[in-house]
């Protein structure tokens, strides 16, 4: 492996052809320069002088030394200062264990890499390189191995067993994908995004209280994060939460803009939406009460409470779904039915 | 011979007599690897590896992978009584009540942090070389896969806390998986076994980042690391180094040495890392809910990317409805189009360089980026883009930082992400050109010494000093490539050629790899240069070499017309007579 090569020109050999020639010769040029072979070796300092050798060596014994400081530092700081469960307690800890066990590491490293480069050769090695390709007298052996092989298998002359080994070996895999694919998934019941805890008669509560909401306390410019009733009696209520999540304020009937087909489903300029953004389902949260916009902070959708929450900016392409919303006989609001189309992002089948 | 020496003969003995470890030990002990800052990036991403492995064993005994719920009642007391899964239970108890857990926590992500940054890093130094081609495209694809496998590590990794912010990330990709047509749906049960968020996915994404895929990374850091050996490391143009040999220092001490104790410097970077810089820290989000949502949440940096690819996307006319069927390009487009096309194009481009160059030769020596121009803009322009994309996914923290709107910048990166990458493809191949150039003028002509020498006749000029043939090597060494030549479309008894119109399109695809470009100086030029000055000299020559000589004639650049250079060396002249 370690042949030297003998390609390379010594140092020197190569020398530029353009000085060596005399003015006015005969002498042709080469297409190319030719490679000068390895530079001379230069001596280190600590090559030349042993003192500095010493040096380097006493150096480099001292990183090894602050190593094993930074260990039995790591011991000490676990056994007087363990993590206590207060906030500063265990910041102080972190940062006494995390500084001995760098000055741990960080030692041996330095040391070792010190170590290399002072006192180690450092005269380069040349070994030579050989082709990826095998020889043609290998590749002849090669294919001739195979063909015995294969002639030995009578796989050419047996197509059927072909034909045999290659269907079982492709069916073989069933026994794992079958139970896989069918139990991986739950149910499969995607039509199950289609519906929500909501439905008619539901009444809003707040998140996470679940207490239920007169009309009266909804003022106009803060915003009411609302849960459906019961929730957390459903046997999934984190599914059903991800989903019938809605967000509710008042605004003023004067600027309100309702399309005629969603007439009456406010309640004296109560309006409630999906919080799930129809882009790719984040919670939408902030909401400015000025203009009217609900802005979602994963990826800056906007949309325009006012008007339907028609989408204003931002990747989203659909206004999120509104809640038709009334109330019962005690004055608490409730939900008129489930949302009118499936909540969040778009999927294939969504419109089907 | 000493105790520990005849004790080690004994058990070198014990071993070859088992396993013929001699043979291994003689041909590889002093194996050669070339030395370069360059090939640290590699080992810092194993090392880091190695790193995650250490850490991540520790935080295995301790993290509990359930979704199961509980009510905390530990001593952190902002949350005490707050219901929540036992996976964020679990990384709140390691963190505080584990001495050193919250340490071998922060450590764990830091190192996963630098494990994805240094395969990037490592992966463009490849690129930027050119170390991909014949016969490395194989170990190419091999890193390209522990690219994505890091990938997934970090994000399955970054959810498993369960905390309130990996939960919205998982909610987005249950968002961008539903987009994809026809099966999206069913994937989404896929992963989460239902509906999202169900009590599947954190059980699932554990086996996946503990056992999945760190078996897999190591499975393919050994391949890779067995390529390296086959192929041997590929090194600089430097003096004595060709493309038939491998100059370095031996594995056995040196590289042992410096490697070794390189992995103790990384390892003890982010244990100081760890020890000072807080991150993730999840009792500050509160476990998942999927109801709030906290502003200003960033993803780890190697996911920022698809974020502001999602974010750029403007969503009006982007959702197609089809038949009935829903298309969201608007979704689709940034998160499952351009990773897709990036990605794909990043794992094939060894095998489309080589289509376009029609270059089939085995290639050792790594290539300085400016020798290789269109190459090097592909890169940045590709990375140009890139970078937008995370300034993107970081819009919001832009915007409250410097005050902006938000619209405003969103806008501002929709324009650039069309616009700036073909700038800087060209800014970059230009400024290739002008470091070729500048080499070659550098060769030609020597190092400015400061010296001023005044002539009898009052002209002043300076000394240059000549380069020696050590430093010069580097400026020379590579070859000056030629587009492929295309043959006629007809041979010579008129008959048109089978494959004219694919051998056309990768003659374009070809010229527009190499047309610009400037070739390395050669002897002669370099003979031309230093003789101008005697006056003699060079009409002897000019007048023997009639076709060797025009200087700039070999600088075949569109932008600079051979006249321009020819003029240029002319001017220089005096420089050289006196040096």
């Amino acid at each position: 492996m370690t042949e030297h090569s003998s390609e390379l020109s010594t140092p020197g050999a190569g020398a530029a052809p353009v000085a060596a020639r005399p003015a006015g010769s005969e002498v042709t040029l080469p297409e190319r320069f030719e490679n000068p072979g390895l530079a001379p070796h230069r001596d280190r300092v600590a090559d030349r002088d042993p003192a500095a050798a010493r040096g380097a060596a006493r150096r480099i014994a001292l990183l090894f030394g602050v190593s094993m400081l930074g260990s039995i530092g790591f011991v000490v700081a676990y056994v007087a200062a363990p993590s206590d469960g207060t906030v500063t307690g265990v910041r102080n800890s972190t940062l006494y264990l995390g500084i001995a066990l760098f000055l741990a590491m960080f030692g041996i490293g330095a040391a070792a890499v010190q170590w290399a480069r002072t006192l180690m050769s450092d005269r380069e090695i040349v070994e030579a390189r050989h082709p990826q390709r095998t020889s043609d007298a290998d590749r002849a052996a090669a294919i001739e191995v195979l063909r015995q092989g294969a002639a030995d298998s009578a796989i050419g002359r047996r197509g059927v067993l072909k034909g045999a080994l290659l269907s079982a070996l492709a069916l073989a895999p069933l026994t794992v994908a079958v139970p896989l694919v069918g139990e991986v998934g739950g149910t499969w019941n995607v039509n199950a995004f289609r519906h929500t805890l909501w439905k008619k008669g539901t009444r809003l509560t707040l998140d996470p209280s679940g207490r239920p909401i007169k009309a009266e306390d909804v003022v106009e410019g803060s915003i009411v994060h609302v849960i459906p009733d019961k929730l957390r009696d459903s046997e999934h209520w984190i599914e059903e939460k991800a989903k019938a999540v809605v967000l509710m304020t008042r605004i003023d009937p004067a600027v309100l803009k309702e399309a005629p087909d969603r007439a009456g489903w406010s309640y004296e300029g109560i309006v409630a939406y999906s919080k799930i953004c129809t882009h790719v389902g984040c919670p939408v949260a902030l909401y400015e009460a000025q203009t009217h916009h609900l802005l979602c902070p994963c990826h800056q959708s906007t949309f325009d409470i006012a008007d339907g929450a028609k989408v204003v900016f931002g990747p989203a392409n659909r206004a999120l779904p509104q809640l038709p919303i009334t109330v019962d006989d005690e004055g608490y609001l409730v939900a008129q039915s489930d949302f009118t189309e499936p909540i969040g992002p778009s999927y294939w089948e969504r419109l089907k | 011979m000493s105790r520990t020496a005849s004790g080690a003969a004994a058990t070198a003995d014990y071993l070859d007599q088992r396993t013929g470890v001699g043979l291994v030990v003689k041909n590889f002990a002093r194996k050669v690897f070339p030395d370069h800052w360059s090939f640290l990036l590699g080992e810092i991403a194993l090392y880091s590896f190695v790193v995650l492995l250490l850490t991540g064993i520790f935080l295995t005994l301790f993290f509990v992978p359930s979704m199961g719920q509980v009510t905390y009642e530990g001593p952190f007391a902002p949350l005490q009584g707050q219901e929540m899964s036992e996976a964020f239970a679990s990384t709140l108890h390691l963190s505080f009540e584990v001495t050193g857990g919250l340490l071998m926590r922060q450590i764990h992500h830091w190192a996963a942090l630098l494990f994805i940054a240094s395969i990037v890093t490592h992966m463009l130094r490849v690129f930027f070389t050119g170390a991909f081609r014949k016969p490395r495209e194989i170990n190419w694809l091999v890193g390209f896969t522990m690219m994505l496998l890091g990938l997934a590590a970090g994000f399955s990794g970054y959810s498993l806390p369960d905390d309130v912010l990996s939960g919205n990330g998982l909610r987005i990709t249950d968002g961008v998986v539903k987009s994809i047509p026809i099966i999206g749906s069913y994937l989404s049960h896929f992963i989460f076994g239902g509906e999202f968020p169900g009590e599947a996915i954190i059980p699932r994404l554990f086996t996946v980042h503990i056992l999945l895929v760190p078996g897999l990374i190591l499975a393919l850091v050994a391949l890779h690391l067995f390529l390296v050996v086959v192929h041997k490391h590929t090194h600089y143009a430097r003096p004595g180094r060709t493309e038939r040999n491998v100059v370095g220092p031996p594995f056995f001490p040196v590289y042992l040495a410096k490697a070794g104790g390189f992995f103790f410097v990384v390892f003890g970077v982010l244990a100081l890392m760890g020890a000072t810089m807080t991150i993730n820290p999840v009792w500050n989000y509160g476990p998942y809910d999927p109801s709030p949502v906290s502003a200003g949440a960033q993803p780890d940096w190697y996911m920022l990317f698809l974020e502001g690819a999602l974010r750029l996307m403007p969503g009006q006319g982007t959702e197609w409805v089809i038949g009935g069927y829903t298309l969201s390009l608007n979704v689709l487009i940034p998160a499952v189009v351009v990773p897709g096309l990036l990605f794909t194009v990043l794992a094939l481009y060894p095998f489309i360089e080589a289509y376009v160059t029609g270059d089939r030769r085995e290639h050792h020596i790594a290539e300085r980026p400016r020798n290789n121009p269109v190459r090097t803009a592909v890169g940045v322009g590709t990375l140009t883009a890139f970078v937008i994309l995370v300034l993107a996914g970081s819009n919001d923290i832009i915007a409250t930082h410097f005050g902006l709107s938000i619209n405003d910048i969103t806008n501002t990166y929709r324009a650039l992400i069309i616009v700036a990458p073909p700038l800087a493809f060209w800014a970059t191949k230009r400024i290739c050109l002008g470091l070729q150039r500048k080499d070659r003028e550098l060769v030609l002509h020597g190092h400015e010494t400061g010296r001023i020498v005044r002539f009898a006749s009052g002209e002043y000029t300076e000394v240059h000093r000549p380069l020696d043939e050590f430093e010069r090597w580097p400026l020379v060494a590579h070859e000056g490539r030629r587009p492929v030549e295309l043959l006629p479309a007809e041979d010579e008894r008129g008959v048109r050629r089978r494959g004219y119109r694919r051998d056309a399109v990768r003659a374009r695809l070809s010229r527009a790899f190499y047309a610009d470009r400037v070739d390395p100086v050669t002897p002669a030029e370099l003979a031309a240069a230093q003789s101008h000055g005697e006056h003699d000299a060079v009409a002897a020559v000019e007048s023997r070499h009639p076709g060797e000589l025009p200087v700039g004639s070999h600088v075949v650049d569109d932008a600079v017309p051979p006249t321009e250079a020819v003029g240029k060396h002319v001017a220089d002249e005096p420089e050289v007579r006196l040096s």
